[in-house]
């Protein structure tokens, strides 16, 4: 079935059968490499897109439920040379070790501060407590997410 | 894609414009390099090493390679420092069998410091060459030429100046390493020591990073694997017309099944609905008690340290302690499943995969596709974090049987249930420790023993150490080894025997797990030193440090104490925390490690919370103070030492792999939970004592070791109930706690 999807603000069309993941259809149809298959079962947030400004597993989302909604990829945000404030704050703290989950604490952090200008350390917590990392960068993505936080608030951090 | 992809180190060379030498490496002996010693003449040559390319880069040829711990960075450093030469314009080349020297495995924490000192003399040696170079361009003896961020000038006229890529771009050294290199004196260095940003992190935070999940062959199939429902489990007959609508091809060989498809959600449910008939082996009963069957597997005895006379200082001792600790088997839980691409066709293959060993795999690739080895290629490509021997090498033999049955490139996945059910996992231990005090105290006698399989099945050019090539019908090929690894303390007494038992039973696969028996080892080591302080009366601070002769050990063990603000007073005993009315009982615990007892150095300090009702323990602070030598890059050390705490605080509180008869049944991130955000310590503080004066050791596994034993050890403070088996789980917990306390007692 061909469907069009609004990714990063460009409209494109993939051939896929509707029940696909969105996952499979943004890394394999569309080349995008942000997005992760961690586990295919929404236990660990390596996949995070936002659909709409909010964060989705797309390992789980079938791509027909979001055909005419807003997909926004990691790449949509930013790049490593024109980072998002997010993104800048995470390079800022040195927050990773392998990256693998970084794709989902990014999206995932992002999509609360467009929530929560002002996240606590516990609604931070609360926020990513749903996306794993291995390596045991927390702390470091913690400081990040607030830094982030502050930067976006207009304040020089 | 990465062009590399698709040359060959001879095809980079012409294309790149590139540098080289070759030679045993100067001031180096053998036993300082992780290169096999019969390969040490193939890279005689600098061009092995490094190349100057036209466009000013230097690009660095690395048999180590990154497996998220920041090695990247931190080996940029060491070149670009002898080099004098910016860390930003070094691109690193990993673990590409095609175009980097044998480095050995990338392992135990040594990248730094068993690969760093031939990177820093190839860099040195080329230094000297472009110095050279320069000399004669410029008309000038090499004394009088100094080098600044790749630029030669004339010392005396600095106008007078050419750029490395103006000396040697795009050519080759074509020279021996001569091992007359000057190295630069610790003293001047201004890069390594430095807290460089990690060069791969602003790409990983983008998304752009190229990891092997990510490569894309033209015409490439996604394959997927479908393993036998139980060990030893033979393939009757596959039913092919199952998947057939789904447009998936099968293949079989032995053992071996896997589907290939062209859209790879066809593959993923072609694998789960194929129709397989398989002989079951006769089902075996295992002991629910792992522990207890360990104890039964025949086994052989190891002696790793014996001094004094054990069999006469006990019967003399005044008292004699002893407890036996229990560890459960574990797994590495990488956050991306393994993945791997092959393409084989006309007799030779290239495989792309995360290996910590490519040169180990390649052989072991070609062995189980019957041809050459000098037909395989094993093109490292980075991979999700590992922590030791995941599913990265089986996954990349999985690829390659499916390529090779196929005549196309295949990429494989694992699946969640593929990694947490195939990876090879971290053994379980038993160790039992017997102590002999004197009537003052003292201990005047040790006695460790453990109970364990090998620590270590990689591949290491053997077909039947990985699952497709079990499943295709090679033995398992291994030696029992790294058992011993902390087997034995640091601590002097006057009659001391380590011993360690090998069983070569084991109902799961074996493998390397981050700090692989020291974990464990460490765990039993420190919680009895604990027991031994508190039987004693002593501070457990204070008791280890009267022990401890090694003076950057006695460093650390007070540098942490310090920086806990530890108090003596407060900590000594059991049940310093609250033991009466409160529900929530609080209490700390310290540990300590050299890691295999000759490198990085790391004591540890918990705090806890246990909830008595329930048995839920909450790591509220740690501390840690590290010395692995010189430091190279202290930030990446800090990294590396807060994920050390964190995973090895998530090992001690969460993680224990459930299997029967068939195999693992913890299968998902629910079945095996690990450390989450709400778990994350509010405090964890680092110091890191640099010591430049003494060779940089790996700071990969040396602050995990001890910090099972350091919570254990706050649980008994906090509560007095010593907790000899972990993980701590509130169950396990209550149930100590219920023994501890009796009912009418205070509680």
């Amino acid at each position: 079935m061909k469907l069009t999807l609004n990714v990063n603000a460009r409209k494109q069309a993939v051939e896929i059968a509707p029940e696909t993941p969105l996952l499979y259809a943004l890394r394999n149809d569309l080349k995008f490499n942000g997005p992760k298959f961690g586990c295919g079962l929404a236990q660990c947030g390596a996949c995070t897109v936002h659909i709409d400004g909010k964060a989705v597993r797309a390992c789980v989302a079938p791509v027909s439920a979001v055909v005419g909604k807003k997909i926004t990829t990691i790449e949509g945000l930013g790049s490593a040379d024109k980072p998002h404030p997010v993104q800048a704050a995470f390079i800022a703290e040195q927050a990773g070790q392998c990256g693998y989950c970084l794709n989902g604490m990014v999206m995932a952090a992002t999509a609360l501060l467009k929530e929560n200008s002002n996240p606590s350390d516990t609604e931070i917590r609360a926020a990513l407590n749903g996306n794993l990392c291995r390596c045991g960068s927390h702390l470091r993505i913690l400081r990040a997410v607030k830094r982030a936080a502050k930067a976006m608030h207009g304040g020089a951090v | 894609m990465n062009t590399l992809l698709q040359t060959s180190r001879r095809a980079f060379l012409q294309a790149g414009g590139a540098v080289v030498v070759s030679f045993a490496f100067p001031g180096l002996s053998a036993a300082q390099t992780s290169t096999p010693k019969e390969k040490l003449t193939l890279y005689e040559g600098l061009d092995s090493w490094l190349a100057i390319g036209q466009d000013g880069r230097v690009t660095v040829f690395c048999g180590k390679v990154e497996l998220g711990t920041g090695v990247t960075t931190g080996l940029s450093q060491i070149v670009a420092e002898e080099l004098d030469f910016p860390v930003s314009r070094i691109r690193m080349i990993m673990g590409d069998t095609a175009i980097v020297p044998d480095q050995g495995t990338t392992t135990g924490s040594k990248t730094t410091q068993m690969g760093g000192p031939q990177l820093r003399q190839a860099a040195a040696e080329a230094r000297a060459v472009l110095a050279g170079l320069a000399a004669d361009k410029l008309g000038v003896s090499a004394d009088a030429i100094i080098i600044l961020d790749g630029v030669a000038f004339v010392k005396a006229a600095p106008e007078k100046k050419l750029t490395f890529a103006e000396l040697l771009g795009g050519k080759r050294f074509d020279r021996k390493m001569t091992r007359q290199a000057k190295l630069k004196a610790i003293a001047d260095y201004t890069v390594v020591g430095q807290p460089v940003p990690r060069v791969d992190l602003p790409a990983k935070i983008a998304g752009s990073f190229e990891y092997v999940h990510n490569v894309r062959l033209p015409g490439m199939l996604h394959g997927r694997v479908v393993r036998p429902p139980a060990i030893g489990a033979k393939l009757i007959r596959v039913d092919e017309a199952s998947v057939k609508k789904l447009g998936a091809r099968v293949v079989t060989r032995g053992n071996f099944v896997g589907v290939v498809a062209r859209r790879e959600e066809a593959a993923i449910a072609s694998a789960r609905q194929l129709k397989i008939e398989w002989e079951l082996p006769p089902a075996v009963a295992v002991d629910s008690d792992i522990h207890r069957e360990l104890r039964t597997y025949p086994s052989e005895t190891q002696g790793v340290k014996a001094n004094g006379d054990v069999g006469a200082a006990f019967p003399q001792a005044a008292r004699i302690l002893k407890a036996s600790y229990h560890t459960p088997f574990q797994m590495h839980a990488s956050i991306g499943p393994s993945c791997a691409l092959a393409d084989v066709r006309d007799g030779s293959a290239t495989i792309w995969c995360g290996t910590q060993h490519s040169f180990g795999l390649v052989t072991a690739v070609a062995k189980v596709l019957g041809i050459a080895p000098d037909k395989v290629r094993v093109a490292w490509t980075e991979a999700a974090g590992c922590y030791g021997h995941n599913g990265a090498d089986d996954s990349a033999v999985d690829a390659a049987l499916l390529s090779q049955a196929v005549g196309k490139p295949v990429r494989v996945q694992w699946m969640r249930h593929d990694e947490h059910g195939f990876e090879p996992k971290g053994p379980a231990m038993v160790m039992d420790l017997a102590a002999g005090l004197d009537s003052d105290g003292n201990i005047v006698a040790w006695d460790f023993i453990n109970i364990t399989s090998t620590h270590s099945t990689r591949p290491r050019h053997q077909p039947g150490n990985t699952l497709g090539g079990q499943l295709t019908g090679h033995a398992p090929a291994y030696e029992l080894s790294n058992g011993g690894r902390n087997a034995d303390v640091s601590y002097e007494f006057p009659a001391k025997r380590v011993q360690i038992r090998y069983h070569k039973s084991s109902p799961l696969r074996p493998s390397a797990l981050r700090g692989l028996s020291a974990y464990q080892n460490t765990f039993a080591n420190e919680s009895f030193m604990d027991e031994l302080a508190a039987a004693t009366h002593a501070d457990p601070v204070a008791f280890r440090l009267s022990y401890l002769k090694d003076e950057r050990a006695r460093a650390v063990v007070s540098a942490v104490a310090r920086l806990a603000k530890w108090d003596a007073a407060g900590a000594a005993g059991a049940s310093a925390g609250s033991s009466t009315g409160n529900i929530v009982a609080s209490g700390r615990g310290i540990a300590f490690c050299q890691y295999e007892n000759e490198n990085a150095y790391a004591a540890v300090v918990v705090d806890v919370e246990v909830n008595r009702a329930n048995g839920q323990v909450s790591v509220t602070k740690m501390f840690a103070a590290h010395d692995c030598g010189l430091i190279v890059n202290p930030d990446g050390v800090r990294n590396q030492v807060e994920g050390c705490l964190i995973q090895g605080m998530s090992r001690a509180l969460f993680e224990e792999v459930a299997f029967d008869h068939t195999g693992t049944t913890s299968l998902d991130w629910a079945a095996y939970p690990i450390a989450r955000f709400n778990d994350i310590p509010q405090v964890v503080e680092v110091e890191l004592i640099n010591r430049p004066d003494k060779p940089s050791v790996g700071a990969g596994e040396g602050a995990t070791c001890p910090v099972a034993a350091a919570i254990g050890n706050a649980i008994f403070n906090a509560t007095g109930a010593r907790l000899r088996q972990y993980p701590f789980k509130h169950e396990r917990v209550k149930t100590a706690l219920i023994n501890t306390h009796p009912v009418g007692a205070t509680a």
